[in-house]
This record gives structure tokens, sequence and C-alpha cells, in this order.
């Protein structure tokens, strides 16, 4: 049930890899963290691959909203990548889609960030 | 003929825990019913639950929502999506509506009926209005950190309704058998 973030650094981009179920509680929070530690260690180039995301929740919905508006009121760029059915279709539904930068491929995902 | 199975109150750790087993048993009823062809036009297999005011009694309302519409023959992305507007339903009451109040508690039950599933949810909170609640789809809330949770559960049910008890609210959420699926 719990929720596991591992960090990367790829070409300038930290690339956060999410796995499991982001939900009210543990799984938002660790979100949030994870997020911030990016932003407080000097990073603000930010790819969430939510490939390994099984389950997500309004909770967990608002986290990748409230993590987006962080990012971009830090001067930096936070982007999607690897969106399973069942995140993809929510972000459709709630009209969240557009607002993201979602990408499917994590090379043009790293390049397409501001140098 | 009405087959209502009442469970125990769960509001320990201890008894929370034997609500997996409660629940199988109310499904394996459900189950011999069905196989004796007894879940006919006026049958009703009804469970219900109360719960604690914690984020582990959402958790297992979710579960429970994910079994039971498997029971009521739902494919898998409509199982996906009651179980999800159930959790929405459970955190509402949860957090939204008793706050956390270890003294309050969530009942829940879920009815199957020959035309459709029905979940109510209820908690013991001061009330909620569901038309104050703001568009999460308008473009000056798009960007907000929640506000989701009702949005959601009406776009996965096919029927919600809200009934003020004073105190606490009462959600009813439907979702529809088609006469294809099985057990019909």
């Amino acid at each position: 049930m719990s929720m596991k973030v591992q960090t990367r650094q790829v070409d300038g981009v930290t690339i956060l890899d999410l796995s499991g179920r982001i939900t009210l509680g543990e799984g938002s929070i660790t979100v949030r963290d994870a997020v911030r530690d990016a932003l407080a260690k000097g990073s603000n180039k930010i790819l969430l691959n939510l490939g390994e995301i099984t389950y997500i929740d309004s909770s967990g919905i608002g986290e990748l909203v409230s993590a987006f508006t962080t990012v971009k009121n830090a001067g930096g760029e936070l982007k999607l990548l690897n969106l399973t059915k069942k995140v993809h279709d929510l972000l459709q539904i709630t009209k969240l889609y557009t607002v993201f930068d979602v990408k499917d491929d994590e090379a043009s995902a790293i390049s397409s960030f501001k140098k | 003929m009405q087959n209502k199975i009442t469970l125990p109150i769960l509001t320990s750790g201890k008894s929370a825990s034997t609500l997996p087993s409660l629940l199988s048993s109310a499904i394996d009823d459900w189950q011999a019913d069905s196989a004796r062809g007894s879940l006919a036009d006026s049958t009703t297999s009804r469970v219900s639950f109360t719960l604690d005011s914690s984020l582990d009694s959402v958790n297992k309302l979710e579960q429970t929502a994910e079994q039971v519409a498997q029971r009521a023959g739902f494919d898998e992305d409509t199982t996906t999506h009651v179980a999800m507007a159930v959790r929405e339903a459970a955190v509402n009451a949860v957090l939204h509506g008793n706050a956390y109040d270890p003294n309050k508690h969530v009942i829940a039950s879920f009815e199957i009926t020959s035309d459709a599933l029905v979940v109510r949810v209820t908690d013991q909170g001061p009330g909620l209005d569901p038309d104050s609640i703001p568009d999460p789809l308008a473009p000056e809330n798009i960007l907000r950190g929640s506000g989701r949770g009702i949005f959601l559960i009406k776009a996965f049910m096919d029927e919600v309704h809200f009934r003020q008890l004073h105190p606490g609210t009462e959600l009813t959420l439907i979702k529809h058998r088609r006469p294809a699926q099985p057990g019909n």
C-alpha cells in the first residue's frame, strides 16, 4: 500500500522514480517531501516518473498539482513521465492533462527542459 | 426476500483486523445466493460496517468496495472506478466530516440489488452542502491542491445522493448493473 521514491540526476534534471500509490497520507507526503528536497538542493528541473504508480486518488492528484505550482513558483519546471492508463484517465477527467507537460520518453523529456 | 447481513461495530485495532474475514463471509453468502439463483429480482444482499475515523478505515472501505463490485459482476475498469469513488466518499467522511475525531464513526453499507450496487457512507460531521463545493474544472480552481473528491465520485458513479442527517451527512453512491452482466 505504500509508496517509494528514488532520485536520479541526469543532465541537470532531477528524476524522481515513484512507485506504489499516491494517496491521502503517506503517499502524498512522500511526493511532497521529495519535491521539496529537490528544490532545497537547488534543483528546479524535476521529472516525476509515474510509470510504476499503480493508483492515485484525489489527494494524490492534488499533490501533483501542488508540486507543479511549487516548482513553477520557484522558477523551475516540473514534468510528468510515463503515465499509466489509470493516471492518464484521471488527468483527462480532471482537465489537468493539458496543465501538465506530460512525456512518454525519458530522453526527450530530459532534453525538453530549458537549459 | 431480504438477506441483510449486519456486522458488528469495528472500532478498535483488533476488531478492525477482522473485517476481511467478516466481509469474506458476507461475500460467500452472496456467492451461495447467486449459485442457488436466489439473487432474484426481489432479493437484496446488504452488508454494513461501522468504522473509526482513520485512514485505515478509508483503505478498508476501498478494498471492500473492490471486492463487492467484483461480486456484483462489474468489469475491471468499472470495479476500479467504484472502488475509487468509495475511497473518495470514505476520505470525505473521515477527513472532512469527522475530522479524524476518535469519538465519531463512519458507517458504510454495501448493497447488491438485482439492478445496482448501492453504497452508503455516513459520517457524524457538521454536514456537507454539495452546492457549496467549487467546480474543480473551473479555470480559477484548476490549480487547487484539493477539492476534487466529490467531482470524482460523481464522475465514476451513475447516481450520487446527499442527505443531511443533522448532524452528519449520508452519501449514497449507485452503480447500475447492466443486463448483460452475470448474476442478473
